[in-house]
């Protein structure tokens, strides 16, 4: 696993699946047309700033709302390396890890981070630095079933490797 | 052991004698299904990795019903990805005409029944609890996995346990009480959570009604929404149902990690105002809230009842001059019955319009959406930012009683507030 580097974007609770790519946009499905409208009902500066590597802040309940997968892939388009929040809807929980995009639990972090700040998160160990204010956080490990999902590649080669052979 | 009837359907889907909350299991499913927005990212996603067969082409369906008919050249191509898969595997399909708003269109069409393990790839797939069924919304990957091995992980919810007991007040219904639940508990109060409704007020309700409280299951963050199935659910499988139902009812002696009590008459008329599910008030204190737009239909409330409670509101009155009412069927069947009753002719004479199945407005697509400014009260299940049209638009929540009267009055009322009759004509009758 590799360590991230990139800003902080700090958003507040209830980001919702429609704040992070609107419906009207659901007419499209790859990442580059998704990612020129992420987030865009919250910060409509926000796909213009945003620089691949950056990485998304949040608090409570990120992702409620609806079950389109086109949101990770919309974060991940613009180049959203990961997301840090307080909570997650599970849907969407479910969602990243099966399209790649990292997630982790970290509640202080969320507190203490602010908009505009370095940061890096090291995906095998959880530990969160930012490196603008010099204060380190630890993320929630993941459960263990998660870590199997992730080293299988996703959950398509999970369960692809272990379908009885024919 | 003791379980729920949520923790008994996964054991027996996942091949045990029983399961616990937070453990993780591999369940087979009974049926999945997507609709065109989420199935052709599956689709994508299921050739990508290769799988050249679905596990079983009876329990699939994919549903062209988000932006149906179609909107535009790229929804048309969405929708031809997936006849195209469809055909290609075997799966029926159901085309316009013949469809509906997936989650009023599979139950109807006895293709999710009791005891079922379930997925969807769309969020309100919640909605099939009320058969008591374990259904939950997913994402495009996991429904392609679905397709192409017939199984699914879970972690077993803990279960929350809403009881409301006694009589609902007049014109208050089962979306009431599930905007009053999230009003209580927040969207995000069930996060993870199997949802069980129960108390003597849950009995008392149609099967419309209780499709439409889990159908909002979601909303408070849900997993999924249960509600034991009873006589009134045995009718509306029999004769239905394609395959062998199965009937779970929770242990008495079943742990829930809470349990909520609400007396069924203090619930008012509720409405939710923007931009969250939960942010609910009382109808009646809204009446200075002026409105563009009513939407009637939708997965929530789009079924006959639903319908029927509109037309008993607008029988006789007209739509207010500055406000547009849409009325949208939720499936062909009902479109039919609604037809056939003579709804329509209310409808028409109310100068409200009638639409084909379609989610349509509920998620700003088509067939309603709003300007910048405008302001609607909407019987959908959702009322985030933008999620009808302009991001500087407003969702009002509410059942189709209030949601009819305030069509007509021009700002959110009750009935009462209309000069509609104390009760409802079904409670006067009874």
């Amino acid at each position: 696993m590799t360590t991230l580097r990139g800003r902080a974007w700090t958003f507040g609770r209830d980001i919702d699946t429609d704040l992070i790519i609107p419906a009207r946009y659901l007419n499209m499905k790859t990442a580059a047309e998704l990612a020129a409208h992420v987030m865009e009902d919250a910060d409509p500066t926000f796909a213009g700033k945003v620089k691949p590597g950056d990485i998304v802040v949040a608090k409570e309940n990120f992702g409620c709302g609806s079950s389109r997968e086109h949101a990770p892939i919309a974060l991940k388009g613009a180049g959203v390396a990961a997301v840090i929040a307080k909570s997650f809807a599970r849907i969407f929980y479910r969602n990243a890890f099966n399209t790649g995009l990292p997630i982790l639990l970290a509640p202080e972090a969320v507190d203490g981070v602010k908009q505009g700040d370095e940061l890096t998160v090291d995906l095998a160990t959880g530990e969160i630095v930012d490196v603008s204010s010099g204060v380190k956080y630890q993320a929630q490990p993941l459960p263990p079933f998660m870590q199997e999902l992730v080293a299988a590649g996703g959950l398509l080669p999970y369960l692809r490797d272990r379908a009885p052979a024919e | 052991m003791a379980m729920t009837m949520t923790e008994k359907i996964l054991a027996r889907a996942a091949g045990k004698q029983s399961v616990a909350p937070g453990e993780l299991i591999m369940a087979k499913l009974d049926f999945c299904f997507g609709n065109d927005v989420t199935a052709p990212v599956a689709i994508d996603e299921f050739e990508k990795a290769g799988f050249d067969r679905v596990f079983d082409p009876r329990k699939i369906a994919l549903i062209p019903d988000h932006f149906t008919p179609n909107k535009d050249i790229k929804s048309a191509g969405l929708i031809k990805q997936m006849r195209e898969f469809s055909q290609k595997h075997g799966l029926d399909w159901y085309d316009v005409g013949r469809v509906g708003v997936e989650h009023a269109f599979l139950p109807e069409q006895g293709l999710v029944g009791p005891g079922d393990a379930i997925i969807g790839a769309d969020s309100h797939t919640c909605t099939y609890g009320a058969l008591g069924a374990f259904a939950t919304g997913v994402g495009s990957t996991d429904l392609a996995g679905a397709m192409a091995t017939g199984e699914a992980w879970f972690r077993v919810p803990e279960t929350h346990r809403f009881d409301f007991e006694g009589a609902l007040g007049p014109y208050v219904t089962g979306k009431d009480i599930i905007l009053f639940t999230i009003g209580q508990i927040g969207v995000d109060g069930a996060l993870y959570k199997a949802m069980e409704f129960t108390g003597s007020a849950i009995r008392a309700l149609s099967m419309d009604a209780r499709f439409t409280i889990c159908n909002m299951a979601i909303e408070a963050g849900g997993k999924s929404g249960i509600i034991a199935p009873d006589e009134k659910a045995k009718a509306y499988v029999e004769g239905r149902f394609r395959r062998v139902p199965r009937y779970y009812q929770s242990d008495p002696d079943a742990v829930y990690e809470k349990t909520y009590s609400w007396k069924a008459e203090e619930i008012p008329l509720t409405v939710a105002k923007p931009h969250l599910p939960s942010n609910t008030q009382a109808a009646a204190e809204l009446d200075s809230v002026k409105i563009d737009q009513v939407v009637i239909g939708s997965c929530t409330n789009g079924r006959m009842e639903d319908l029927r409670q509109a037309a008993e509101i607008l029988r006789g009155r007209k739509v207010h001059k500055d406000v547009r009412c849409i009325v949208i069927p939720a499936t062909q069947a009902i479109w039919r019955e609604a037809m056939d009753e003579g709804l329509f002719d209310v409808f028409a004479d109310a100068e409200a319009a009638v639409s084909a199945p379609t989610c349509g407005p509920c998620l700003g697509g088509h067939m309603g959406v709003l300007a910048k400014g405008e302001r609607a009260v909407s019987t959908t299940n959702r009322n985030f930012v933008g999620r009808m049209g302009d991001p500087g638009s407003e969702v009002y929540l509410s059942g189709p009683y209030v949601a009819a009267a305030s069509a007509v009055a021009g700002h959110i009322a009750t009935p009462e507030q209309i000069g509609a009759p104390a009760a409802p004509v079904a409670r006067r009758q009874s």
